[in-house]
């Protein structure tokens, strides 16, 4: 499969392709995603296509710079659009984004079929432009997505600092002398750019996913922001080839598909891996804590009920713990597992009793995590 | 018109009142993408659905579909429930990955069957007349024409219904939990509805009209009215209207009907964030407008009655002094006294400037209100 | 302990978040009539507390009773006035139709308000100032006035039990005036009602009893008892001039 990778043209073609795509809509996903607009990029990509019919009725002309400068531009518009109504009116983000989508798609939808209605019949190809049609991918194209691409990649390179403050803090930033206003806007134009060059590979309805999806997963794995938008550039290339070659593999299936499942594929294990943030290791996390605090609150019971006494060591029923502690489950685990660790021992049927290591152990965490408040119960 | 025309226009206008109704609640709970998400995701339900019955005309695909939608809206709130992402991001991820789940298993295993990805969004309304629905022989109407009618109905009872509890979950989930009202289970239950919707209608007018329809006549009415029944019943008008409307645009350009009505639609909306009466743009900047100069003018009198009658009074309640103690520009200062003096605040006696009755009613009443 | 008597009775409450406990083994019995505040520092799990009772967040463990009865068969005896926060004042209503919100409960599923839930709403934003403005669009009300509204509601539920999550929470000084009012209005006429409060200094004049939480309680009892500097700095930890402060001034009411 790799020797097939690297032999055939138009396999390698696309696989390029769409590594391009997924490296430079990993990184700048990053940010979309960190500054809560991850839909912004559904909208932007449906609304590009009046500007791809548009600017091919303007031009004549099918080479994928003039559409992608013309989908760039309607993109723009719709997300100006957006922020512009959500800002000055009482209707929510959401709800612009959903209009500005719909609506810009289905004016451009009523542009392409009243182009079509049109006897020379040149239309042809806009709108596997706009759906997607990895197959169709010449060097020509990958070359526009890889210039396009590294400009993008350079201007987040040069403009790092500013694109953090912005995204994390744009009060502070603005209370700085950043122009926020300002660099948003580049920001967003550089979301437009990434999508225009996903749209030929993906389509529009998948290619939202290509910006959520490597920085959704890359957010999982690290905490620093480089470290983030780095690894959803790699995450986003690996995707974008592993869908190009998955395709390539016979059986004939869509590329733009496979790459967004990939990316799913991903995704999901990211989700349920990564260390620290994994939601496997989260819930062994849970489970160890709640047996925990489970038995920390019986050793703190023992505890409240013997400083009642003038010895410490002074035994209690363990009826009288479960009804303190946990009247449905009661406590038998628990005390089992602290005379494990030689904090309580057994007196005699259902008795038990702290250990001096017991005691010194409930001191200190009572001290801990209630900061020296010890009248439990008071 | 033909009958092909005004069944055409009935369809349209049915689609839209049925997107309308359950896309008031969407908007006011903020999940107005979720309808993008499910017009997209019950792709993969209907493949599902036809694999299983081998056939396209089958209400299994509708049932299919709905649940596609409703395990769109679970995974959602599932992936969102982990805080691993937020909720846009976790929309974003679920729908496309749903629908390249369709779009593989069609290309995989049904290359053959009419399942056009690009119909999926766009729709084609001008061939809705030709499916008829035959009962017992007859023919009822356009099948698109039955089932959106039943789902029409089946929306506005359960909101005719419902109509308290969806208010009282939507508008304070808190109080509506504990008074007892389920909010979980009203949220499933108009999820449900916005899936059979959505799924009713993409088959007619495509996933994207769906959208719009679903968003863009309650965004409008929600600009226009205060009223939660007003806002229903004015999002369904509009939906009417705009499908009406872009009908015959569509008619006349000779272009998709679907993107037709999505256009109008937009338009309106565009047009009531312009001129909604409260709160359109125009409205909110004349008044911004009005309020600028009604402060400038208590400043102005607040000004003139500090030194009024004090020795200074001769140098300081002068047009030219103003701008040296208000900070305005000459400009805006001679323009906030011809104002005041317009509003019979204020007298100006060789470049002097004398408080009115009215003046001083404005400046004592502007001081007490600090 | 005779639970008939106990407005709300809480056993061994307790509330974790992940590995945290934000509430732990928490008892509160709290009598019939008690116009009860609750005070503690940010994050000392004040309106968890609340929440809790109301079943709005998960127990971890515990029991909660309202007049002898776990608080699912007892809803139309308790009213709760969440945070004016908590909600999206831009929602399209007036003033008069979230008033008439307070009747949803006792009307149950699907019987609407008719006009005499909305007689009874409009008496209750007259208790609380607020009659002149039932038509009035929510969002174009001011903070005082939200909670006003929010207030009135609650009144319209007609509970026994009143919980409120800092109603003087950035409100001037007329709205203030109109909840201590009410407040008393609501105890003299028998009701419970349990305030969560940040401001210290005017505890003892508004409040008869206290519950001083931290995560843990600290102290519960009338406000002449257990409102002192000693708890008080049990409650808050090290931040003594703060406290200092707000003990002097308590005493000063005295």
């Amino acid at each position: 499969m790799i020797e097939q990778l690297f032999s055939d043209y138009t396999v390698r073609t696309i696989a390029l392709g769409s590594g391009i795509l997924g490296i430079v809509s990993g990184a700048l996903g990053s940010f979309a995603v960190l500054r809560q607009q991850s839909l912004l990029g559904d909208a932007i990509s449906h609304a590009a296509l009046p500007g791809i019919v548009i600017a091919y009725l303007l031009t004549g002309s099918k080479a994928p710079l003039v559409l992608m400068l013309g989908a760039a531009v309607a993109g723009g518009a719709a997300s100006a659009a957006v922020i512009a109504i959500a800002r000055s009116t009482r209707v929510k983000f959401d709800t612009a984004l959903g209009i500005a989508l719909s609506v810009f798609f289905g004016f451009g939808l009523v542009l392409l079929t009243a182009l079509q209605k049109r006897p020379d019949a040149t239309q042809a190809g806009l709108s596997n432009f706009l759906f997607g049609q990895a197959s169709a991918l010449v060097e020509k194209d990958v070359l526009t997505m890889g210039v396009l691409g590294m400009a993008a990649l350079l201007i987040v390179l040069l403009a790092w600092k500013e694109f953090k403050i912005s995204t994390f803090d744009p009060e502070f930033g603005r209370a700085m002398g950043f122009p926020v206003g300002g660099i948003e806007f580049v920001l967003t134009s550089l979301f437009v750019v990434a999508i225009v060059i996903g749209l030929q590979t993906v389509g529009v309805v998948l290619m939202s996913a290509m910006l959520i999806g490597p920085a959704a997963a890359a957010r999982q794995w690290t905490n620093r922001l480089a470290g983030m938008v780095s690894l959803a550039a790699i995450f986003g290339a690996v995707s974008g080839v592993a869908g190009a070659v998955w395709s390539a593999t016979g059986q004939s299936l869509p590329t733009g598909p496979l790459i967004v499942l990939s990316m799913g594929v991903l995704t999901v294990v990211s989700f349920l891996l990564a260390p620290a943030r994994g939601l496997v290791w989260r819930s062994l996390r849970d489970w160890r804590n709640g047996r925990q605090l489970r038995l920390e609150a019986v050793l703190i019971d023992l505890y409240t009920l013997a400083s009642q006494h003038e010895r410490v060591d002074h035994p209690h029923a363990q009826a009288v713990l479960d009804l303190m502690a946990n009247p449905i489950r009661g406590t038998s685990r628990s005390l089992t597992a602290l005379a494990e660790r030689g904090l309580a021992r057994q007196i005699g049927p259902n008795l038990w009793a702290l250990t001096a290591a017991g005691v010194a152990r409930a001191q200190t965490l009572v001290q801990e995590r209630f900061g020296g408040i010890g009248n439990h119960g008071a | 018109m033909a009958p092909e025309q005004i069944e055409i226009q009935l369809i349209a206008c049915i689609v839209s009142a049925a997107c309308a109704v359950p896309g008031v609640f969407l908007i006011l709970r903020r999940m107005a993408m979720m309808s993008d998400a499910v017009s997209h995701a019950i792709l993969p339900g209907i493949v599902v659905a036809f694999f299983l019955t081998k056939t396209l005309h089958s209400p299994w695909l509708l049932i299919g579909a709905a649940a596609a939608g409703l395990v769109t809206v679970v995974l959602v709130e599932l992936l969102f429930s982990t805080r691993l992402v937020k909720e846009d991001a976790a929309i974003g991820l679920v729908f496309p990955v749903l629908f390249s789940i369709g779009v593989v298993l069609i290309a995989r295993f049904a290359g053959d069957i009419h399942l056009d990805t690009d119909a999926v969004l766009s729709g084609e309304l001008a061939f809705a007349p030709f499916d008829r629905m035959l009962l017992f022989g007859v023919d009822i109407g356009p099948k698109s024409l039955v089932m959106m009618s039943a789902i029409l109905l089946v929306n506005i009872a359960f909101i005719a219904l419902f109509y308290k509890e969806l208010k009282i979950s939507t508008f304070d989930v808190g109080l509506a939990a504990t008074l007892g009202f389920f909010p979980a289970v009203l949220h499933y239950g108009l999820m449900s509805l916005i899936s059979i919707t959505a799924v009713g209608a993409f088959d007619a007018v495509g996933s994207i009209l769906v959208v719009a329809l679903m968003i863009a006549p309650p965004a409008a009415a929600y600009l226009i009215t205060d009223r939660l029944s007003w806002m229903l019943l004015l999002s369904v008008l509009i939906g009417v209207v705009s499908a009406v409307c872009g009908y015959w645009v569509a008619h006349w350009m000779d272009a998709s009907i679907s993107g037709c009505i999505a256009s109008t639609a937009g338009v309106v909306f565009f047009a009531t964030v312009l001129f909604a009466k409260h709160n359109g743009l125009i409205s909110v900047w004349t008044r911004n407008r009005r309020l600028r100069w009604s402060y400038a003018e208590k400043m102005l009198a607040i000004h003139l009655r500090q030194h009024e009658g004090q020795p200074e009074e001769g140098r300081e309640n002068r047009e030219q002094h103003l701008t040296e103690h208000l900070g305005w520009s000459s400009d805006f200062a001679s323009r906030v006294v011809r104002h005041a003096r317009d509003d019979g605040f204020v007298t100006a006696v060789d470049g002097r400037l004398f408080l009115s009755e009215a003046g001083r009613a404005l400046a004592s009443e502007a001081i007490t209100d600090e | 302990m005779q639970s008939r008597d106990l407005a709300i009775d809480v056993r061994d409450l307790t509330v974790a978040y992940r590995e945290k406990p934000v509430l732990w083994d928490i008892d509160l019995s709290v009598e019939s009539g008690k116009l009860m505040a609750i005070v503690g520092p940010n994050g000392a799990g004040k309106t968890t507390l609340i929440k809790a009772i109301l079943g709005l967040v998960k127990r971890a463990a515990g029991e909660v009773l309202i007049y002898g009865k776990p608080y699912v068969r007892q809803r139309n005896r308790v009213a709760y006035v969440p945070q004016r926060g908590s909600v999206d004042w831009d929602f399209p209503t007036n003033v008069l139709d979230v008033a008439t919100m307070g009747s949803y409960g006792r009307l149950g599923w699907i019987r609407r308000p008719g006009s005499a839930e909305r007689a009874i709403a409009m008496d209750a934003l007259r208790k609380v100032g607020m009659d002149e403005y039932a038509d009035r669009q929510i969002s174009q009300l001011s903070g005082g006035q939200q909670q006003r509204v929010f207030l009135a509601r609650a009144l319209v539920q007609d509970a026994q039990v009143y919980f409120m999550d800092e109603p003087f929470q950035g409100v001037d000084a007329v709205t203030e005036r109109a909840i201590i009012a009410l407040l008393r209005q609501l105890k003299d006429a028998g009701r419970t009602v349990i305030v969560v409060h940040h401001d210290l200094q005017t505890v003892p004049e508004y409040f008869d009893s206290v519950l001083l939480l931290n995560i843990r309680r600290i102290a519960v009892g009338p406000v002449s008892e257990v409102f002192t500097e000693d708890n008080l700095r049990l409650t808050y930890g090290g931040r003594v001039g703060f406290v200092q402060s707000a003990v002097r001034s308590a005493a000063d009411a005295k």
